[in-house]
């Protein structure tokens, strides 16, 4: 066998490795991105996707949000203007996190209709554009 | 001074149109009076574009509230240090800075290439006017004029984000533009060569110093990066696999790939076509980078706001990669190589797999970035993938290119021989196995951290046998004194020893990395005298005390401060403090969401990283979030050596280093293998 051989099989080794943890990753870890609206849409189709892991992109709904300091608990809704879904959140949610600020919430929708979050994630649509005053 | 800058641009826009086209006329018909005519166009749209990031700095030190963009970025209570940066901390002021700084890298590109590739410059002179005269187009055409006014003049302007108020981001966008910009050199080389047709060993070395100049550049801001996210965004980590960082390690890992391939061109005439490809695609993934910051198509917390800038970026993205390799195409026969691959066990062949490697980790990154806008494409549902995804594949891989960092390097080129291989292998294999087997006995039971370590020892005793060889070797050719062998040994042969520092760099980054997998966590509500206890991964118990809040007001911020007295197994180490910090206005009122100010105690061992989340109901009564992050300073030092390193390679003078590191470097070896 020459070398040039033994390189293309070396070669398709590491790319077939490359592409193997590739799609074993996507698989492992992949995660459905959905608004609430495409959310509550799956759901009356297909039941499975009750404690599923998944992101919820969507915005806060302004005045829902109560903090419980003492017990670190964060409840509030959201809304893309569609459906709407209760969110409690465990932990400390991101400086950026307010009460009409877009968020991704990670976390599990059950049956009682209320996504438990494990990662609260707030998107600051003025992270580097502050919007001027008007 | 508005109108001089609005002004300035439209004459960079048209000095660029003019020198784009000069430069490509002239090449291609070889008229002498267009081609000067193009590197003057150069020169004067840097001048040109100069004048204007004058104008935009005038207005912003003068508070020029009517000037949108200093309206939106500075206000009168911002500190001078930052009312500098705010030049590039919005969208349209960082086209400026990029626009800027290419035409300087163009310009210094006319000054300095030496004189036997002047043939090229032509073409690099309209490759950089036309990447330029885009960016000045964005600002003219895509509503991103930085000299923009308003109707009216605000009291006060809005002020930067306090998170871009840290001393890191001072210096990490620039460094990281620059980065990106001066990708843009070497693909005007690469272009400027194919369109010439002067596919010789040349045009390499021309463009490879400036690769080298760009990777410099992007491994700096990257590191820069990494801190900044660290001490300011104060979720516990440095790199979170987001969009962003992802946009800007694309392009580092395939110069990176093409730092080692070229090589192989040099020396055995082989890999043209992918060296080509691997430049031409390390610029394409910088706009795409640009364009995926930019556009909003990709959510991330980085993000500029949309706007339909990005636009202009997909369609300058998609024209640029189409014209690159239609040239690239019609070339192709003129790229065959002059040699084959001998062996397996060669050097071209485990450079081979180190690229491959590389490529395979930058498609998994590109694929991973991408994947919500692919999976939403062929199945209509949006599907992410985050952090888990990103280590589960590199790690690995990653893992794979660290033990060729060792292999590489020592490994005969053409065809290794058994007695080559036993000689440079068995010193540096036992040194890793020991590694391994004392990790094992400490109790070590995280596989990958492992075998990162031990990886990290074989290399490490790589370097360390090539440099005392080579030292040997002076020192009884030249009766040299050891340390002068070893001074000499470096400087005489700074590209291939500047490059084992790299690797040494690399290595201490690995095992930094590592040590994230022994990271602890905690969180806890605490009142004044009480404390919280975190075991470190060495062992020791860390207690906190909180010991209370203060709030007072300092230059344009509000700060709620919490101080903790931290003790290690009983013993007190000091106190930390960390701080909630609300900016406000001229006037006192709150602007922007309040932001973090973590505090943190490194040694070399471990960081102790302190959050105060909150206070209760205003209370004294605090939440707080106490991390362990083992071997993080190490990142810091892992990433100067590398830029240390890369410094040494590229430190310019005596001679040709192709020919010195022959001469040198074969005599080191004959002697050696005595």
């Amino acid at each position: 066998m020459n070398a040039g051989t033994k390189f293309a099989i070396g070669a398709v080794l590491i790319v077939g490795s490359v592409g193997y943890l590739m799609a074993s990753g996507v698989k492992q870890t992949g995660q459905y991105f959905l608004t609430p609206s495409e959310l509550s849409q799956k759901i009356a189709v297909d039941p499975s996707f009750y404690n599923v892991g998944m992101k919820v992109g969507a915005r806060v709904v302004s005045g829902s949000v109560t903090r419980d300091m003492a017990a670190q608990t964060l409840r509030f809704q959201v809304t893309d203007g569609g459906a709407r879904y209760a969110v409690v959140y465990h932990g400390l949610p991101p400086d950026t996190f307010n009460d009409s600020v877009e968020v991704v919430v990670e976390g599990r929708l059950h049956k009682d209709g209320v996504i438990y979050a494990t990662n609260v994630l707030a998107k600051c649509g003025s992270r580097y554009e502050a919007v001027p005053k008007a | 001074m508005t109108v001089l800058g609005g002004l300035c641009l439209w004459l960079a826009f048209l000095l660029g149109v003019w020198g784009a086209l000069a430069g490509f006329v002239g090449g291609w018909q070889g008229r002498r009076d267009l081609q000067e005519s193009a590197r003057h166009a150069v020169f004067a749209m840097c001048a040109t574009l100069f004048v204007a990031v004058a104008a935009l700095e005038w207005a912003l030190f003068q508070h020029d509230f009517n000037v949108e963009y200093v309206a939106a970025y500075t206000s009168r209570n911002l500190p001078i240090f930052y009312t500098w940066s705010a030049l590039y901390a919005g969208q349209k002021g960082s086209l400026l800075f990029w626009a800027t700084v290419l035409s300087l890298f163009g310009s210094l590109a006319m000054l300095l290439t030496a004189r036997r590739h002047r043939a090229l410059l032509p073409y690099v002179a309209g490759v950089v006017c036309t990447v330029a005269t885009f960016f000045v187009s964005v600002m003219l055409f895509g509503q991103a004029n930085p000299f923009h006014r308003l109707a009216y003049t605000p009291l006060d302007g809005n002020g930067l984000n306090p998170q871009l108020q840290n001393p890191g981001m001072v210096f990490h966008p620039p460094m990281l533009y620059l980065g990106y910009i001066s990708i843009t050199i070497p693909f005007a080389f690469a272009i400027a060569a194919l369109l010439s047709k002067r596919l010789d060993a040349d045009w390499l070395v021309a463009i490879r110093k400036w690769t080298l100049l760009s990777w410099l550049f992007l491994s700096i801001g990257i590191c820069l990066g990494m801190w900044w996210a660290y001490v300011e965004l104060g979720w516990g980590g440095y790199w979170a696999w987001d969009p962003v960082e992802n946009a800007s390690l694309l392009p580092w890992l395939t110069m990176t790939a093409f730092l080692h391939s070229v090589m192989i061109q040099e020396k055995r005439g082989m890999l043209k076509k992918w060296n080509l490809a691997l430049i031409i695609g390390s610029w394409l993934l910088s706009i795409f980078g640009t364009f995926i910051t930019r556009s909003g198509v990709i959510s991330s917390v980085h993000s500029f706001t949309q706007s339909n800038v990005g636009y202009f970026f997909l369609f300058f993205l998609i024209a640029a990669a189409t014209a690159s390799f239609a040239v690239y195409a019609n070339r192709l026969p003129l790229l065959e190589a002059e040699a084959r691959l001998e062996s397996m066990v060669s050097r071209e062949a485990s450079f081979l797999f180190n690229n491959l490697l590389f490529v395979g980790i930058a498609f998994s990154v590109l694929w991973g970035t991408l994947f919500p806008i692919l999976s939403e494409l062929v199945q209509g549902t949006k599907v992410t993938v985050g952090p888990p995804f990103f280590n589960q594949v590199n790690i690995p891989l990653g893992l794979a290119l660290l033990g060729l960092t060792g292999i590489g390097p020592l490994i005969a080129w053409r065809r290794a021989s058994i007695s080559n291989l036993q000689r440079q292998f068995a010193a540096p294999v036992t040194v890793g196995v020991f590694t391994a087997l004392v990790l094992l006995v400490g109790g070590m039971r995280d596989g990958y951290a492992l075998m990162a370590i031990a990886l990290g020892g074989f290399v490490v005793a790589t370097v360390v046998q090539e440099f005392a060889r080579g030292a040997r070797a002076r020192h009884r050719q030249y009766g040299e004194g050891h340390a002068v062998a070893l001074g000499r040994l470096l400087a005489r042969n700074r590209r291939r020893y500047g490059g084992y520092i790299v690797h040494t760099g690399i290595v201490i980054l690995f095992i930094a990395f590592a040590g994230m997998a022994f990271k602890t966590e905690t969180e806890a509500t605490l009142r004044p005298g009480e404390s919280a206890i975190l075991k470190s991964p060495y062992g020791w118990t860390y207690t906190f005390t909180h010991l209370g809040v203060s709030q007072y007001d300092a230059l344009n911020r509000q700060v709620t401060a919490a101080t903790l007295e931290i003790a290690r197994n009983g013993k007190r180490l000091g106190v930390l403090t960390t701080e909630k910090r609300q900016h406000v206005d001229g006037f006192g009122r709150p602007t922007f969401q309040p932001s973090t100010e973590v505090g943190i105690r490194s040694d070399l061992r471990e960081d102790l990283y302190v959050v105060l989340a909150g206070l209760v109901n205003g209370t004294e009564q605090a939440v707080f979030r106490f991390t362990i992050n083992p071997l993080v300073w190490w990142v810091w030092y892992g990433g100067m050596i590398v830029a240390l390193g890369g410094l040494i390679v590229m430190w310019p003078g005596g001679g040709s280093p192709a020919v010195k590191r022959t001469q040198a470097g074969y005599a080191v070896r004959l002697v050696g293998e005595q």
